[in-house]
């Protein structure tokens, strides 16, 4: 039914554009809203008027509301997010910096987190009532209410300062910075493809507890909602002709069930890929990584708002691009959305 | 009176409360309540978060009387002083009790969380039923104006809101209802939907009922069971995210004794002291595990597919 | 039953733990079958479905099955490994069910859920090539009389019809060419005009392979008509037992009662009777 997959196709496509339209709208509405005057920044409260109305008209400051959003979409759709005002630099070119080390956190952990979180929940749907069941109810439990900036902290103090098991706060030992040059911006690939294995687990060692951290929210949500898909794909009918078809219970529960129970499990995963980046906030402040998130928070306390709205945006942006990614692979695993 | 009467009906409060044949709609609702409280309570862990949520309540209604000293007293001879003796909890930097501060802090976190609440709700209620019950473009509008606050993430966008209305807690209060109010605008909708049709909302149309008595009288009603259940398993989520601005210093402003805050000026001697930081953790843990254990027990309480089996 | 049995069922009870005690959905049945047609009719919640899985081991915990015996053609199901059990399960013994719209799996082609039947029972145990195996498939298909076998095989469930999802279903249960087949209501979710040609088909093939058929079905007429002997089950009892053709001389009431509650053409502009409970008539005459 092409007719129909294009119709549905054409209102995501809608969607989208409305969702990233609003986006725009409410970084918009808060960056007029703020009480600080980006013209006073530029030139200072003992400024003459005219020089103060020039500087005003030089910024677009004057014109009507609605013009000064036109100008402001085409800015950021021409990929000006303007200029940070502690920093200097654009503000992409500092997010592009910032934002590898994010996504290298969020990437490992999500990882770790369907790793974990799939089999468990899968587990836990298999022997309802008995432990697994139980287990991954205790563990999502904690983890749905745990401070993450606090368990971070304390995995700190017992794995690093206590035990000196793992490397500490930041991406790197300071013997080992500067030694790759920066590719990806993710350490460990760019330190693997220079060569560079001292510099590898260097970083492995200050990747693992934010990673194991970050990875075990994850876990606890995935794990969480493949158990209940799971236990909705097993009670269907085509699970007991599966069964009448001799298949075994390896092949009933792994490849029938959660072949089925994946298309919604897509979803979740790419909106607990979402969570990640914005849990990284709290996280990289705990452990001083060099992230969007660190970025974004040290950019409040400066009020640099053209730095914090940027910021802003571009997390908002990943998740709608995260929402795409999850409608196409959507489509990809259930054929009743694919196009024939 | 003769002797040979029939046997007397059971009698009793518990008889009366379950009976299959309720004399008034006020039998029948107390009945109600009696089922669900029975659902609820055969649950140990659903207990214990409602007794952690009343401690809650108690505690901070108790604080100055509960607390051996008051939350801003400093002794400098005293500080970071550990725990058991005089100070149960241990002193923090600048000699203030740690056991005191927790308790006032109680007062702060159950502030927020009701503030929150009570600002959020209704506006996700009002947002919801709205948009259910008129369907049409009122609906397309104010749901795409759902999706687009949900397609922020929720921390992040409390931080630009709190980066807007300047650090402390009210426009902390603010900046989180700002954000928590689209999960109840979907449900609401979503439980809307499911009675927009049904044959008694039709009675009330050929009575003469007007769109808001009909929304008022009959479709609100409806929603606040699912809304309570929402409501209570969010707010574990909202005390993580005030406890998240209080600890990047964007929530509750020194002195003000706050947990997140606490945990944030603890982290400094988290090396040798650590209980400046682990005891209001754990406080935030406590209480934010209450509200998911209960939100989970009113779940399978409220939910009819559940209490079936 | 004079001709080899094929299946013999001894003492087949399946209980379900209940709040208020275990419930007997199937309680203490035996029967006997050739390579014969032969229905079991009850109305919902008679036990004829359970009947049913309970034969191929399909009670799901907490369920139980209790038997003295379940014999195919000598060996006893009942004493058979999980593993011994999957080979007889969708090897000798199959099963249709009643919905193809939930009873095939919405995100496999067809033809890769026809091929894993094939794999199970045919492939692997003689080590066929897939070529083998592909070519069987559509070989099925075009036995239950589908146009364009090799379109219908890229198909997913949801592109089919439902008369058509219903022959697919017997196709993959004919593949590994067993020796009983059970049918739970095939038809009773197809349209009328639908039901006729699934059936015919179902009969043309269990004749032509030589099968034993189990039908399970609450539609009386219908049975009487296309099967050769019924079995009437009643609160997990079989109250009777009599030929086909020899349906309206039933003796037992509940049968009378079901009978009579039919609409028929004689009785037109009267009120249709309804059944009369007796708790008698659980036990069997």
């Amino acid at each position: 039914m092409p007719a129909r997959f294009l119709r549905r196709l054409i209102s995501f496509a809608l969607t989208l554009a409305l969702t990233l339209f609003g986006l725009l709208a409410v970084t918009f509405v808060i960056a007029r809203v703020v009480p600080i005057d980006p013209v006073i920044a530029l030139v200072g409260d003992k400024a003459p008027a005219d020089v103060y109305a020039a500087a005003r008209a030089h910024l677009g400051l004057d014109l009507p509301l609605w013009q000064q959003f036109i100008i402001y979409l085409r800015d950021v759709l021409s990929g000006n997010l303007g200029s940070s005002s502690t920093t200097g630099n654009p503000v992409l070119s500092d997010i592009a910096h910032t934002f590898p080390a994010t996504l290298e956190l969020a990437t490992y952990a999500i990882i770790v987190g369907i790793g974990l979180g799939i089999p468990l929940g899968v587990a836990a749907a298999v022997w309802q009532g008995r432990w697994p069941d139980h287990l991954i109810r205790v563990v999502s439990l904690f983890g749905y209410s745990v401070p993450v900036f606090w368990l971070g902290l304390v995995a700190l103090l017992v794995f690093y300062a206590r035990l000196d098991w793992v490397g500490g706060p930041g991406r790197l030992d300071i013997a080992y910075d500067y030694i790759v040059e920066p590719w990806s911006g993710l350490l460990t690939v760019d330190a693997a493809a220079a060569g560079e294995w001292d510099v590898f687990w260097n970083a492995v060692s200050h990747l693992v507890l934010p990673v194991a951290l970050l990875a075990y929210f994850s876990m606890a949500y995935i794990g969480r909602m493949t158990r209940s898909f799971m236990i909705d794909e097993l009670g269907k009918e085509y699970i007991t002709t599966a069964r009448v078809k001799g298949a075994s219970e390896a092949r009933v529960i792994w490849r029938h069930a959660l072949g089925n129970a994946a298309v919604p499990l897509i979803t979740v995963v790419a909106l607990s890929y979402a969570y990640l980046l914005e849990g990284a906030v709290l996280t990289e402040t705990v452990f001083a990584w060099p992230g969007l998130g660190s970025y974004i928070t040290q950019a409040l306390f400066d009020a640099d708002m053209a730095a914090v709205l940027g910021g802003t945006l571009v997390v908002g942006a990943s998740f709608v691009a995260l929402n795409i990614f999850s409608e196409l692979v959507y489509a990809w695993l259930d054929p009743r959305a694919r196009m024939k | 009176m003769s002797l040979s009467s029939p046997l007397p009906p059971r009698r009793g409060l518990r008889a009366w409360l379950t009976s299959d044949t309720p004399a008034s709609r006020f039998q029948a609702r107390l009945g109600r309540y009696y089922a669900t409280w029975r659902a609820l309570s055969s649950n140990p862990l659903t207990l214990l978060g409602l007794a952690i949520l009343l401690a809650l309540v108690l505690v901070a209604a108790f604080a100055p009387w509960l607390a051996p000293f008051a939350p801003n007293d400093q002794d400098l001879a005293n500080r970071l002083a550990p725990m058991g003796g005089l100070h149960p909890l241990g002193t923090d930097q600048l000699g203030r009790d740690i056991l005191s501060r927790l308790l006032y802090g109680s007062r702060v976190t159950l502030a927020i969380i009701v503030l929150v609440a009570v600002i959020s709700a209704p506006i996700g209620l009002a947002v919801g039923t709205i948009a259910g019950y008129f369907g049409g473009w009122v609906a397309a509008v104010l749901m795409r104006v759902t999706d687009i606050f949900m397609a922020f993430p929720r921390l992040i966008l409390a931080l630009a809101f709190v980066a807007v209305l300047g650090p402390g807690i009210d426009n902390a209060v603010i900046a989180i209802a700002i954000t928590a109010w689209p999960p109840y605008a979907r449900i609401a909708r979503a439980e809307t939907l499911t009675f927009r049709n049904a044959d008694f909302v039709r009675a009330s149309i050929v009575e003469g009922a007007g769109h808001w008595r009909i929304l008022m009288t009959q479709i609100v009603p409806l929603c606040l069971g699912s809304m309570i259940v929402r409501v209570t398993l969010d707010m574990a989520g909202v005390i993580l995210i005030a406890a998240g601005l209080g600890f990047l210093g964007l929530g509750a402003q020194p002195p003000t004794a706050e947990w997140g805050a606490m945990i944030s000026t603890g982290r400094d001697y988290m090396l040798d002291q650590w209980w400046v930081a682990a005891m209001p953790g754990i406080a935030i843990l406590l209480v934010s595990l209450a509200f998911n254990l209960l939100g989970d027990g009113l779940r399978d309480a409220l939910d009819p597919r559940k209490r079936r089996s | 039953m004079a001709q080899d049995t094929l299946l013999e069922v001894d003492g087949l009870t399946v209980r379900f733990p209940s709040v208020h005690g275990p419930i007997e959905a199937v309680r203490d049945i035996s029967f006997a079958m050739g390579r014969e047609k032969i229905a079991i009719v009850g109305e919902s919640g008679s036990g004829k479905s359970m009947t049913a899985r309970a034969i191929l081991d399909l009670i799901r915990p907490p369920g139980e099955r209790i038997a003295r015996s379940i014999r195919l053609d000598g060996t006893d199901l009942t004493r058979l490994s999980p593993r011994q059990m999957r080979q007889v399960r969708g090897g000798r013994i199959t099963m249709v069910m009643q919905d193809p719209k939930y009873s095939l799996n919405p995100t496999m082609s067809v033809g890769a859920q026809l091929y894993e039947n094939w794999l199970i029972h045919v492939g692997k145990p003689k080590r066929l090539s897939r070529a083998a195996g592909q070519k069987a498939v559509l070989e099925m298909l075009e036995a239950v009389q589908i146009n364009d076998p090799p379109r219908v095989a890229r198909s997913f469930p949801h592109e089919l019809s439902g008369g058509m999802g219903q022959r697919v279903m017997i196709a993959m249960m004919l593949i590994p060419q067993p020796e009983l087949m059970i049918a739970d209501e095939p038809t009773s979710a197809l349209d009328v005009t639908v039901q006729m040609e699934v059936l015919k088909l179902m009969d043309g093939l269990v004749a032509r392979n030589g099968m034993g058929l189990l039908f399970i079905s609450h539609d009386l007429p219908l049975v009487s008509r296309f099967c050769d002997r019924v079995l009437i089950m009643y609160r997990g009892r079989i109250v009777e037992e009599c030929r086909a053709d020899r349906l309206h001389e039933a003796q037992h009431p509940y049968t009378q009662g079901l009978l009579s509650c039919l609409p028929s053409y004689a009785q037109r502009g009267h009120p249709l009777a309804t059944l009369s409970r007796d708790a008698g008539w659980e036990v069997a005459p």
